[in-house]
């Protein structure tokens, strides 16, 4: 009886926030309701993990500990920026999702939105892979600067920003990746080009996560200060959070390059087949 | 425009104020929620932030058995609190003690009474301290009781300052000495 209140208190959000509920649970709704399109066991198994893991380092105590341990932080960012995404993304969600948004809400809100102007400008912009590349790295740098990073414990609206972004990013990231044929633009990136970017964003969280691990000075005071969940030395915090920026999620990186390398021999495969079962007509 | 007007164009404009004062903590301004909370004091009244509206607060959590931590930073709280002359009834500094198992009104009023007479002990339940907690994104936790029942208890090292409407200034540690942290509550004293 006591692990199931304890259970189900670690599950309640830590800081409600209806903006996250709102989107999640819409989410899997629209996914739920859509489910004639797109009857692939394993890909709705991805989004389905995918978007509960988001959802779970948001709004269960686990949020609590991720603002009072380094470590936890960074792993909580490891899973919104590279997992969860990368996986929603692989389950290639996105006509699943449009067929089952309500009726209403497809035709006024999200077909409108989607062959907006405004919107596709945008996205040409950022998922240029230069700038979609730039921006993968950069934020994980820029919210780790020891003096904003600090300020971003402390105010909530800042916390939750820093979250939704790494959240967008990494869903926008792994999208420009694995999007092999984009509507309407010819331009698809070639494989050995997608690849190249992963293994380019890989090398500055190498630098970053190494550096913070094997730096001898304490960066990010704000846990000592605010008090840590348990008893963990602020060297050891630091340590680990490091690590977790440097290894899982340069293997992230290592991850993405092989599974494109698959989908590239067997497209190429495939091609070959095609070509010389041509030949054969002749 | 006359050159007196000019020149307080110009100053208004190169951002001039009371905003270039600097601190030897970290400036919290606008960053953190107003003081509020419900706690109780050694003599097991009941105690809101309102009953410190007007003065400076330091906001410290601890517990009264803890035997390193905790009684430097009262000491060194208390010293620059005392070093502030006459202004010193002006500030408050605010004990919280994460520990109400052990640190009942009893404990909390002769704890409080060893630093200063600007210190007041509080404590609360368990949900009125994990609000307050809460609110300033801070973190508490027990260790495991030893023999004698005796147990730890892990808790932040901030001192959160709020100016005399309550709002939150700064963010104070005890390394900083009193000197220094009596420059910084001079300053919020003349500078409301």
């Amino acid at each position: 009886m006591e692990l199931l209140a304890k259970t189900l208190a670690f599950l309640a959000p830590d800081e409600f926030s209806p903006a996250v509920l709102v989107t999640c649970a819409g989410a899997a709704w629209f996914y739920h309701r859509g489910r004639r399109v797109e009857r692939a066991l394993y890909r709705a198994t991805l989004f389905w993990v995918g978007l509960l893991l988001i959802y779970g380092v948001l709004q269960t105590h686990y949020d609590f500990y991720a603002q009072h341990m380094f470590f936890l932080h960074r792993l909580q960012h490891l899973l919104l920026h590279h997992l969860a995404p990368l996986l929603i993304v692989l389950a290639q969600p996105g006509e699943r999702l449009r067929a089952g948004a309500p009726p209403l809400l497809r035709k006024h809100l999200i077909d409108p939105l989607l062959h907006s102007r405004l919107l596709h400008s945008t996205m040409t912009l950022i998922q240029q892979p230069v700038m979609a590349g730039v921006l993968f790295f950069g934020l994980i740098y820029f919210w780790l600067i020891p003096d904003l990073h600090f300020i971003a414990m402390l105010n909530l609206p800042l916390y939750n920003a820093m979250n939704w972004g790494m959240a967008i990013d990494g869903l926008l990231f792994w999208w420009m990746v694995f999007n092999m044929r984009r509507e309407g633009s010819s331009a698809a990136y070639h494989f050995g080009g997608r690849i190249l970017l992963l293994f380019l964003v890989m090398i500055p969280q190498i630098v970053i996560g190494a550096a913070i691990a094997l730096s001898g000075q304490e960066l990010f005071e704000v846990y000592a200060v605010c008090g840590r969940v348990w008893p963990l030395s602020a060297h050891v915090d630091q340590q680990l959070g490091g690590l977790i920026t440097w290894i899982p999620a340069a293997m992230m990186s290592v991850a993405g390059a092989l599974l494109l390398l698959q989908r590239w021999l067997r497209e190429q495969g495939l091609a070959t087949a095609g070509g010389a079962r041509c030949r054969e007509l002749t | 425009m006359s050159r007196a007007h000019l020149i307080a164009l110009l100053l208004l404009l190169s951002g001039c104020g009371s905003e270039t004062t600097t601190w030897h903590g970290r400036n919290l301004h606008t960053l953190m929620p107003d003081l509020a909370f419900t706690l109780h004091d050694g003599n097991d009244r009941q105690i809101t932030a309102a009953d410190y509206a007007g003065k400076v607060v330091l906001l410290y959590f601890g517990y009264a058995h803890c035997d390193d931590v905790c009684p430097t930073t009262l000491t060194t709280l208390a010293h620059a609190v005392h070093s502030l002359g006459n202004e010193a009834d002006r500030v408050r500094i605010l004990f919280v003690s994460v520990d109400p198992r052990r640190d009942t009104p009893e404990v909390l009023r002769h704890h409080s009474r060893h630093f200063s007479p600007q210190l007041v002990g509080l404590s609360g339940s368990e949900a009125q301290l994990q609000a307050l907690a809460k609110r300033y994104r801070v973190a508490y936790g027990y260790g495991a009781p030893g023999a004698d029942g005796a147990y730890q208890v892990y808790h932040s090292s901030a001192i959160f300052v709020f100016d005399a409407r309550g709002h939150t200034r700064l963010l104070l540690e005890e390394r900083l000495g009193a000197a220094a942290i009596a420059q910084d509550l001079r300053q919020l004293l003349i500078t409301p």
